[in-house]
């Protein structure tokens, strides 16, 4: 029963607690740059969460033989072949995604969040922890990148997901979808993600009721 | 004077840092000090340097005719971090404090964004070996000098009465948005 519970723990703190980018400033390059549409930044995601997966699969499963002083490079070999599997699905059977997003794909490599959990979590647990541990990292980092995209397909262009939702009367704010607005609106999000954790706010009256 | 428009482009008008976004982590995290700031934005336009000159080489003269291309990512991130690790032996031994100052991100300049996104977008862009130098520099004073601002602005709001909410990560987001937003000033000109 403990191991469940733990197993839980473990999946959750990805999602919240712990969330990559909200509350470690982890993977922040692609949160910015590919969030002025929802679609984008689903579709960075799904990927990003992809490589995470397999990479940590495959790094715990090899944990005992990857040599310590390497372990890095062989982090960085491990990750740089996935992300070329992801690439190159990404070109073959979705190749309009795959222009848009553009060099971004091959710099999830470089994504500091799937490296950190490899040096801090499937390097030191088996592989179903480690699954469920990047299993929550991945979709706490989706569930950023979407809500980023939203919001700022919304102002900016004034549509969700493509589908235009605002009416003729909004004037699309330019700014959201240029790089000011990833900043600002991350900037905003992590103050209000700072305002929600703090047991002194609003948010723990809220709970409790 | 094309070779002059390059390095203008990349340093200025698209700066690595405020409009593609490549390497916010350092740019969050070496950005208190000015001093630090200075060196770390040094330590990355060299590897820079050495990265465009080094990945050139490879893609052109081992991947294109060899029909390799698939192994772009992988050996460009070994090289880089090779590199990375040479730099890091090499400032332990010539300067400590420097060595100490940067800590944690000496070696994290290998999972910087902007080193491989430089190797990257020359491949991309079909630069030559001349064009690729150059891009490299102009990356690299374009990130220095997005990073030594920050960390200007930085050293001032430490006296500034920020939100409670707001410190740290926050209000440096929102700090670069207005960073950003002035950078764009420079968008027509090229």
């Amino acid at each position: 029963m403990s191991t469940s519970t733990s197993l839980n723990t473990e999946f959750v703190k990805g999602l919240w607690k712990e969330n990559p980018v909200l509350a470690s400033l982890l993977g922040l390059c692609p949160t910015l740059a590919v969030t002025n549409a929802a679609m984008n930044g689903l579709a960075m995601g799904l990927a990003t969460t992809f490589v995470l997966l397999m990479s940590s699969m495959m790094i715990s499963a090899l944990r005992n033989f990857i040599p310590h002083q390497v372990r890095i490079a062989g982090y960085i070999v491990i990750i740089a072949t996935f992300v070329t599997v992801a690439d190159r699905f990404l070109a073959a059977f979705l190749p309009e995604i795959s222009a848009t997003l553009g060099p971004y794909i091959p710099l999830i490599v470089v994504n500091c969040l799937i490296l950190g959990r490899q040096e801090a979590f499937s390097s030191r647990n088996g592989i179903g922890r480690s699954l469920i541990d990047s299993l929550g990292m991945g979709l706490g980092f989706i569930f950023v990148l979407v809500v980023l995209g939203i919001i700022r397909e919304i102002l900016g262009s004034g549509s969700i997901f493509g589908f235009a939702v605002m009416g003729d009367w909004f004037t699309p704010w330019m700014v959201m979808i240029l790089p000011p607005g990833a900043f600002l609106t991350l900037g905003l999000l992590i103050a209000l993600a700072n305002w929600y954790n703090d047991p002194s706010s609003l948010s723990e009256i809220r709970i409790k009721q | 004077m094309s070779y002059f428009l390059l390095f203008f482009s990349a340093a200025i008008v698209n700066n690595f840092v405020l409009s593609y976004f490549l390497g916010i982590c350092p740019f969050v995290g070496v950005s208190k000090k000015v001093s630090s700031a200075v060196s770390m934005g040094l330590a990355v336009t060299f590897v820079m340097l050495i990265t465009a000159v080094v990945t050139w080489l490879i893609y052109h003269l081992l991947l294109v005719p060899f029909e390799l291309e698939i192994l772009e990512y992988v050996s460009f991130i070994l090289v880089i971090a090779s590199l990375v690790q040479l730099v890091e032996m090499f400032i332990r031994k010539v300067s400590k404090p420097l060595y100490d100052t940067l800590g944690i991100f000496l070696p994290l300049i290998t999972t910087n964004c902007a080193i491989l996104g430089l190797a990257l977008f020359s491949v991309l862009r079909d630069y030559s070996f001349g064009e690729s130098v150059v891009f490299g520099l102009g990356a690299g004073a374009g990130f220095t000098l997005a990073l030594v601002i920050m960390a200007g602005i930085r050293e001032e709001l430490e006296l500034a009465p920020i939100p409670k909410y707001f410190q740290g990560a926050a209000i440096t987001m929102i700090v670069a948005g207005g960073l950003a937003l002035a950078f764009m000033g420079f968008a027509g000109m090229i």
